[in-house]
């Protein structure tokens, strides 16, 4: 898959280079910005706002809840203590092991949420150039079709940007 | 932020990682031989028994329990006020926030190894892991100590994503930047990062998450720390007011230890650009404040014994204040409020060196807090005819001294291998201009992509 990339020295130029290629009509699909830094104020890095992900951790922290008391009260029922005629299931010291395992659920789904929704771990196979570690800020455009392939090449270089053209 | 002044703030933050200097292969050394010898101090108690200690009735808990109340203490520096001042979206925040997040994983793991320590027979500690067994019992839910595990260990692996997930970007930085065996070893640890629009958002969102959930996490470890005491009926440790006092008590160590942390580094990697007086003085401020309040808890917890005068209670009241431990006391008042105070309530005396020696003197002074808390109690139980003392021995002191060195141990090799420093944090909270609508008509191309 060919691609075309410029990469930027600061996000204003990157941002007039992106709000140029959707003017022109590039599919926010086929545009990649790449940067070494979150940059959410400007429009590229506003697309992406949406996730479940505080919902899915909640739903992670209910799971670890029902998982705590049911290990704590499975294990009161099944190996009582003598409790000298007290609950055999304590809920009050219980609720000590049920939050821990609620936060704790909640945690451990927050990290898998991410991995799965940023695409991590990934080997690198995708588009990347390391000059975006040295502060640049990367616009590419994929699979832009031989008929536009040179316009693009040409507007992204006007825009003072350092274009090449890779296959991926 | 311009490309320019980026590569300047990653050349500068990744320099001890890539650069080696001989000063660090001798502190390496020097660390690693005291931690050698509490390892070797630890095989001799292993060799001969727990005997060796110096616990022995009714002094059941020695060094052991005061260095795991007290590392636990000290973990609540990271995790616990980067999470707030995150949530609080503090500006001056992001150079400290990793420094901190650091100290708590590494103060956890130490602490954690205590009790592990204390067993005397510590092939036997997975009796305490809650699985069916051949024994045919399952640990007691009841059990403070059970509570421990629990919270210490979701504190251990939160604490750890905490710090982990931010680490990502750096790693991709240190990446791009090696070669060999050194890019490929950060290039598993990068995971693939990119840095795309989605995966910044998505680690934006985790963390904030995150730092929502540890914070109460945070909170409770330390308050069930506090009830292995309050929930026993001794004396001065059946108290309500254990747990915030417990709190309020390891943050108070946590911020004085991120500050000593952070004045080392300061110094050894030349990061005066980075970790600047501006920093010292916040956290001297929050320092100050944690110190009134400590004062606080002990003045409430110690009148409010004084006023009720239960012998068995008074007994250990005074053994603290004008007895055999009143030297231990009045030090512990000296390093925990009368020296900090003036170096942190004056603003001309709250500079880098001033924090730094309040922070030292606080960090002897918890120490002997959590000393103060647990030993005077367990030798003045209820009958008289039961009192005993409590003398150290060479090998837990030995031990203690190794935790201490290996905590710096960890801290020295982990400044090495990652940036200590968040780079993509600074970079983000660098200025940049407000983007606007820029830009001429532009004309579609004549067939867009597909």
């Amino acid at each position: 898959m060919t691609t075309i990339t410029a990469t930027y020295d600061d996000p204003e130029s990157a941002q007039r280079a992106f709000e140029m290629l959707r003017t022109a009509g590039v599919s926010s699909t086929n545009i990649v910005v790449l940067s070494s830094e979150p940059l959410e104020q400007y429009a590229f890095g506003r697309d992406e706002s949406h996730t479940w992900m505080p919902w899915l951790a909640a739903l992670g922290g209910v799971v670890g809840g029902t998982l705590g008391f049911t290990l704590t009260a499975t294990a009161q029922t099944l190996w009582p203590l003598q409790t000298g005629s007290m609950p055999i299931i304590t809920l009050g010291t219980n609720a000590i092991i049920v939050y821990e395992l609620t936060m704790l659920g909640a945690i451990v789904t927050t990290l898998l949420v991410f991995l799965a929704s940023a695409g991590l771990p990934k080997r690198r196979t995708s588009l990347y150039d390391p000059a975006v570690a040295e502060g640049k800020i990367l616009i590419g455009v994929k699979n832009p079709g031989a008929a536009v392939s040179k316009e693009i090449v040409q507007r992204l270089r006007e825009m003072r940007g350092r274009v090449n053209v890779v296959d991926v | 932020m311009t490309s320019s002044a980026a590569t300047r703030l990653t050349n500068d933050l990744l320099a001890p990682v890539f650069r080696t200097s001989g000063r660090f292969y001798l502190i390496v050394l020097a660390l690693g031989a005291v931690v050698l010898a509490g390892l070797s101090a630890w095989m001799y108690q292993l060799y001969h028994g727990i005997g060796v200690a110096g616990i022995r009735r009714p002094v059941f808990w020695g060094f052991y329990i005061t260095n795991f109340v007290f590392w636990i203490g000290i973990s609540h520096a990271g995790t616990l006020i980067s999470a707030i001042l995150r949530l609080a979206n503090a500006t001056w925040r992001r150079p400290v926030t990793r420094c901190a997040e650091a100290i708590t994983v590494f103060a956890l793991m130490i602490g954690a190894m205590f009790p592990v320590v204390h067993l005397g027979r510590p092939w036997l500690a997975f009796w305490l892991f809650p699985y069916p067994n051949e024994r045919g019992l399952w640990p007691n839910f009841r059990s403070p100590l059970l509570w421990d595990f629990f919270a210490i260990n979701t504190y251990l692996i939160g604490s750890t994503l905490f710090l982990a997930l931010p680490l990502i970007p750096d790693l991709a930085l240190v990446r791009d930047r090696s070669r060999g065996w050194r890019k490929r070893i950060y290039g598993a640890l990068a995971l693939g990062w990119r840095g795309t629009p989605r995966q910044w958002h998505r680690l934006e969102t985790a963390m904030h998450i995150m730092a929502i959930a540890i914070i109460p996490v945070a909170v409770s470890v330390h308050t069930i720390v506090s009830f292995d005491f309050s929930m026993t009926m001794v004396p001065m440790w059946h108290s309500t007011i254990f747990g915030p006092y417990f709190v309020a008590g390891a943050i108070f160590s946590g911020i004085a230890a991120l500050i000593v942390a952070m004045a080392i580094l300061r110094r050894v990697l030349h990061l005066e650009n980075y970790l600047r007086p501006l920093h010292f003085d916040n956290l001297g401020k929050l320092l100050l404040m944690m110190s009134l309040l400590w004062t606080y808890f002990v003045f409430a917890e110690r009148l409010t014994i004084w006023y009720g005068n239960e012998p068995s209670e008074m007994a250990v009241f005074w053994a603290t204040q004008r007895g055999a431990y009143a030297p231990l006391f009045w030090t512990m008042v000296a390093c925990n409020v009368l020296i900090p105070f003036p170096l942190l309530a004056i603003k001309r005396l709250r500079t880098i060196a001033g924090t730094v020696v309040a922070s030292t003197t606080i960090i002897v002074g918890m120490w002997l807090e959590r000393f103060l808390i647990i030993i005077p109690s367990l030798a003045n139980k209820y009958l008289p005819y039961s009192w005993g003392t409590y003398r150290p021995t060479w090998v837990e002191i030995t031990i203690t001294a190794a935790t201490f060195s290996a905590m710096a141990l960890l801290y020295v090799l982990f400044a090495k291998v990652v940036p200590i420093i968040s780079i993509w944090e600074l970079k983000a909270g660098e200025p940049s201009a407000v983007p606007s609508a820029v830009g001429e008509p532009v004309q579609p191309f004549a067939r867009v992509a597909s």
